[in-house]
């Protein structure tokens, strides 16, 4: 059946492992914000939530990095980090295997992914989960864009993907979820940590609600690179959503830049009911 | 150098309690196992034995791999962040991988800046008074 819900967030560690710096009342609306998402999903009463992240080195490297991948394990670990520094206890999330393998094989059609029966959660994953899902209980289909380790796949192959994404869903009986999770423009784990282009951000975040497709492609890697550090290139995961939802228009709830967290921390949906 | 390899063994390191123990247990013979043989120089082994956040960062790191190793070590956020900067101070640009865009870029625009400067100099300001 068709998506029950669509939508895209932040996931940046300082979220959660840096909670405590951030200033208190803008941290308490952000996480609001996020009980708003975590409403909106639970409303939609998902039989799984597919979580489109763009990880970062957990379980792949350069010794063979996929550009797509999708996980089709029946339980999920995290965080692979330190949990004191993430803030996030250990976890074991519940999967699907049976529909991650019909999915798949349904997006192998048109689009070529590779899967993996054994995925450990880093922070791009378990920060959304641990307020999406804070009792770990709703079965995830993780699926990760290399967005780290160049060269990467290009926006027209991550804006195919979400586009069999959206149809793997509509040939399933369950009610699936989708959430992509990263950042706008971002300087992560660097010198620059904390820079913040926040024109881009808003500028970007018009074109996804607009679900403009011919807008959200007109980036190359070395502009966004320029404009929006390397952790702009997690576009690919936003952009992906709007090419599952069939040119939905959507809304942004919040985004704002938070320094300390490194990014525009941003909640954003699509309006399924009127794609 | 080969920054496939200090990265692949902090990649490691990261997700491997094995290792992480044995690097807290003899970090010099953990990294010189991983190293000997030609993938790691004495440089890039002296850099992860110590360790030099900010060599390694000067090497091309991945702050994505690197922060955990700091977290590894204690190395608080704020002192992370400098450590990468006084690694540029001291040993320069990144010299390969993703960030080493950032010094084609800046070089990109300096030449740019300079070029514009010629072409269209800024007016010459009033005395102050």
């Amino acid at each position: 059946m068709p998506l029950v819900f669509a939508g895209v967030c932040s996931h940046a560690p300082g979220i959660t492992g840096r909670a405590h710096l951030a200033d208190p009342d803008q941290k308490d609306r952000l996480y609001r914000a996020f009980g708003d998402l975590r409403e909106q999903l639970e409303a939609s009463k998902p039989d799984a939530l597919v979580v489109v992240a763009a990880e970062h080195f957990a379980n792949f490297f350069m010794n063979n990095m996929p550009s797509f991948a999708v996980g089709m394990a029946d339980r999920y670990e995290g965080p692979i980090e330190d949990p004191d520094w993430l803030n996030i206890g250990k976890f074991t999330a519940p999967g699907n295997p049976d529909l991650s393998k019909r999915m798949i094989t349904e997006m192998m059609n048109t689009v070529d992914v590779s899967y993996a029966e054994e995925w450990l959660f880093d922070h791009g994953i378990a920060v959304p989960l641990s307020f999406l899902t804070p009792g770990f209980d709703l079965p995830i289909i993780p699926v990760n864009i290399n967005c780290q380790g160049p060269p990467l796949a290009p926006l027209h192959r991550a804006w195919a993907f979400g586009e069999a994404l959206g149809r793997a869903a509509e040939l399933v009986p369950e009610r699936v979820a989708v959430i992509g999770t990263g950042g706008i423009s971002h300087w992560p784990a660097t010198p620059d940590s904390g820079r913040i282009n926040e024109a881009w951000d808003h500028d970007f975040m018009d074109r996804w609600c607009r679900n403009d497709k011919d807008a959200l492609l007109d980036y190359d890697d070395l502009t966004v690179y320029a404009d929006a550090g390397q952790g702009g290139f997690e576009i690919r995961t936003f952009l992906s959503i709007s090419a599952a939802v069939n040119g939905a228009p959507g809304t942004v709830h919040f985004c704002e830049p938070i320094p300390i967290f490194a990014v525009s921390c941003t909640t954003a949906t699509y309006d399924l009911s009127a794609g | 150098m080969s920054l496939y390899y200090v990265q692949k063994y902090l990649y490691e390191l990261n997700r491997s309690q094995l290792v992480q123990q044995a690097h807290r247990d003899d970090a010099e013979l953990a990294v010189r196992s991983f190293g000997d043989g030609g993938r790691l120089t004495e440089e890039e082994m002296n850099a992860l034995v110590q360790p030099d956040i900010g060599q390694l960062y000067h090497f091309g790191v991945n702050g994505q791999i690197l922060m955990h190793f700091a977290a590894f070590h204690q190395v608080e956020w704020p002192d992370y962040l400098e450590s990468m900067r006084e690694g540029i101070r001291i040993h320069g640009p990144v010299r390969e991988g993703v960030y080493a865009l950032t010094t084609e870029l800046d070089a990109v625009n300096a030449q740019v800046h300079a070029r514009d400067a010629v072409e269209n100099p800024a007016p010459e300001r009033p005395e102050e008074d």
